[in-house]
């Protein structure tokens, strides 16, 4: 057993920690608020330059070919920075569905771009309130009807792999008279959502059957290890704020009310980079225990962001509301991360079911 | 990264597997069966002496003294094979090889090696820790156990005092004892480190009525027990880094337990919901346990990087303290979910219903993780300063004599 990164992997994660101090700082996080951008452009062609956002695409369509863990130290490093790149929605979710479940002919048409940054993609899963992969849009005769909302960086797409109607995908491509995109208030400030609504809009299938599953349990790996990132970085963030703040003649930090909080936010925060490790090795190399790796990846993650983003503002007292603060931007980030890919009781019935004989029973 | 065996850690499995097929069945615990203390007491001898003749005791104690030095990996792979048999273990066994081992090996002298550690290997000898007090347990350097030197000019000890929750001190033959030699010192600095026969005259044992009905634990009274100098583990005043030493082995340790949500789901799978279904079939259940799961397997890994970092010769530190505080809460909140989940079925079993007796068992057990080995206070307070690097907790008594303090 060696269970812990390669060298080459830490070494991938320091550079885009690098890259990411250089150019994604919270007054940069500032100027694009009041800006009102969708993302952070410049920062999306460096991570193109530096080879990030075809990690794991594969050689042949212009990307690295890595793997998991790879992917993994990536999204540490983004979600420690709380960077507004769509990395999620156009590399984790919307290339790896094409790689999954398209066509060559579709492989070979976008995955290229999306790995040199020439063009965006998304996963158009939900449909209004309720469970978040919902299959009311349908594709026939390569027309797409029905509505997905919310759609994460939308406006910015290219194309949309959207699921449909059966469980399956279909390819979008979004500047068509037959797609209408509505920009929605979105509570995470740096991550736009919209409403996509087809009317007969031209599609293509995607042949590939019953890769949703796959999709989101690799996905949900790698939101386990943003969600490390960020709440290593709130962490640290309070820890700081603590040990320089004085309190009655002594530094805030001193109180076990504040060290024992944040020794329980560092306990989670451990246990679900544990997690993180175990799922992005098993999405690698042991395929049949990724259902169950990914679903606990995906609880400890949500389970520990939620307490450091909350705790973070918390300790900061008063300051922490404001907006010159750094707090906030994890604190609205946390809610966006703990509901996209299904929230906390659709990854636990995944947990459960990934158990022998914990399957759901009663109708 | 790589989450199974290299091909040296398989052969050493198989190696270990082989062994423990042909020799583990014969000393086997029969579960559900209760033995008398002193049985299974030397039944723990026994499987002792067969880990010694089969050469699987000491397994990362120093060759030199008469351990196989292997590595901690190994170690951990020997226990995990041994662990799939009801063999019979217990403080009876771990305290002489994980606590009183290593202290004598690093703080005592070659005769004190000759004499102690190969007769534990052997399980000739074992153990109990005489540390706590009744008002020193978190707070162990305020302990008021005294020796003095007999003032017959022999060198000898006489030891005055009352330790707590020494484990099985009724049944083993020596115990590792700290005590105080100079109160006119700070606290941490006038305590020296003893072994001391548990036959000696003085000392006795009383069983503490705990409330899970057992008594494993002791209290032990010593009254002018005489102790010889050669007995003394460690200089005078070295007694507080003996007891750093004897920690460290007893924090690596704990946490491995039996405690797994796996036989929860199948207690919930094995309780009605009143709408034809089971209590796994519950929401608020189903989602309580899972993240109970996703901890339980974070722990898991988590372990699997501390083992990583040891195997490169890196110290984890108080990072080991997180996954016994993660796993002493997780196993309080777990239990008394289960206890809830059953109704009132869960409050009184009707007979033959051992899977209530266990959860209620634990839910009662569970209390005491939280405290030994580290109290959840504690370790949330050495994880602030060692790992996060937060300050210090105000200590008023650290650098006044100990006799000044109040008691």
């Amino acid at each position: 057993m060696n269970f812990d990164l390669s060298d080459e992997q830490k070494m991938l994660g320091e550079q885009a920690r690098s890259l990411l101090a250089d150019m994604s700082s919270f007054d940069r996080l500032r100027t694009l608020i009041d800006s009102g951008v969708e993302w952070d452009e410049p920062l999306w062609r460096a991570l193109a330059d530096m080879g990030f956002l075809g990690a794991a695409i594969p050689e042949e369509q212009g990307g690295l070919g890595l793997g998991a863990l790879d992917l993994g130290v990536i999204m540490e490093a983004l979600g420690a920075a709380n960077a507004a790149v769509p990395f999620m929605s156009s590399i984790i979710l919307g290339a790896e569905a094409i790689r999954l479940a398209g066509s060559e002919a579709q492989k070979a048409a976008w995955l290229p771009k999306l790995a040199s940054g020439d063009a965006l993609a998304t996963f158009a899963y939900a449909e209004g309130p309720g469970p978040v992969f919902a299959t009311g849009a349908s594709l026939a005769g390569g027309r797409l009807s029905g509505s997905k909302s919310p759609v994460a960086d939308a406006g910015i797409a290219d194309i949309a792999v959207v699921l449909v109607a059966g469980g399956s995908f279909a390819l979008v491509e979004l500047d068509q008279p037959g797609v209408t995109r509505t920009k929605l208030d979105s509570f995470d400030q740096l991550r736009p959502h919209y409403r996509l609504d087809f009317a007969d809009a031209v599609a293509e299938a995607m042949p590939g059957a019953g890769k949703l599953d796959r999709l989101i349990d690799h996905a949900a790996v790698l939101a386990a290890f943003e969600a490390v990132g960020a709440s290593d970085a709130c962490l640290r963030m309070a820890r700081d704020y603590a040990m320089e703040r004085q309190m009655f003649g002594r530094p805030l930090a001193g109180y076990q009310a504040i060290k024992h909080k944040l020794s329980d936010v560092a306990v989670a925060t451990e246990l679900a980079r544990s997690n993180a490790y175990f799922g992005g090795w098993a999405a690698e190399s042991s395929p049949d225990d990724l259902p169950a790796a990914a679903a606990a990846a995906r609880l400890s993650g949500i389970k520990c962001f939620e307490l450091a983003a909350r705790e973070n503002l918390q300790v900061h007292g008063g300051i922490g509301y404001t907006f010159e603060a750094n707090c906030h931007f994890y604190y609205r980030r946390e809610r966006m991360l703990s509901v996209h890919l299904g929230n906390r009781g659709f990854w636990a019935d995944r947990l459960l079911n990934a158990q022998p004989g914990s399957q759901v029973k009663a109708a | 990264m790589d989450f199974n065996d290299s091909s040296e850690e398989a052969a050493f499995r198989s190696q270990a597997r082989d062994w423990l097929a042909a020799h583990a069945p014969a000393h086997e615990l029969t579960p559900g069966e209760k033995i008398p203390d002193t049985e299974e007491a030397d039944r723990g001898r026994a499987w002792m002496r067969a880990l010694y003749e089969g050469g699987w005791s000491g397994l990362t104690f120093p060759k030199a003294l008469g351990g196989r030095g292997l590595s901690g990996a190994e170690a951990v792979i020997f226990a995990e094979e041994e662990g799939k048999y009801h063999l019979p273990k217990g403080p009876f066994t771990s305290i002489g090889t994980g606590m009183a081992l290593p202290v004598i090996a690093k703080h005592g002298t070659d005769a004190q090696r000759a004499r102690f550690i190969e007769a534990t290997l052997k399980g000739d000898l074992t153990w109990c820790q005489l540390f706590s007090e009744p008002a020193a347990g978190s707070d162990l350097a305020a302990l008021r156990t005294k020796a003095v030197r007999a003032d017959d000019g022999s060198g000898d000890w006489i030891v005055n005092g009352q330790k707590v929750w020494s484990s099985w001190a009724h049944l083993t033959d020596w115990g590792i004892l700290v005590v105080r030699t100079d109160p006119t010192l700070p606290k941490h600095k006038g305590l020296t480190f003893f072994v001391v026969d548990m036959k000696t005259p003085g000392i006795e044992t009383r069983p503490i009525r705990q409330i899970s009905g057992a008594s494993e634990f002791n209290e032990t009274f010593l009254t002018d027990v005489r102790i010889p100098d050669a007995n003394r583990i460690g200089a005078e005043g070295e007694g507080w880094a003996c007891c750093m030493t004897v920690l460290m082995g007893e924090r690596l340790g704990s946490g491995a337990h039996r405690s797994g949500i796996g036989p929860l789901l199948d207690y919930a799978a094995a309780t009605p919901d009143g709408h034809g279904g089971t209590m796994l079939d519950d929401r608020a259940v189903r989602q309580q346990l899972a993240e109970a799961l996703a901890d339980e397997q974070g722990e898991r890994f988590f372990q699997a990087r501390l083992r990583t970092m040891v195997s490169k010769g890196e110290n984890p530190g108080a990072l080991a303290g997180m996954v016994k505080l993660a796993y002493a809460g997780r196993y309080q909140k777990t239990n008394g979910l289960a206890l809830e989940l059953r109704g009132l079925a869960g409050i009184a079993p009707e007979a033959g219903d051992t899977a209530t007796g266990d959860v209620q068992y634990d839910y009662i057990y569970s209390t005491v993780m939280r405290i030994a080995g580290g109290a959840d206070e504690v370790l949330r307070n050495q994880i602030a300063e060692r790992v996060l690097g937060m300050p210090g907790e105000v200590r008023m008594d650290k650098d006044v004599p100990f006799e000044t303090l109040k008691g």
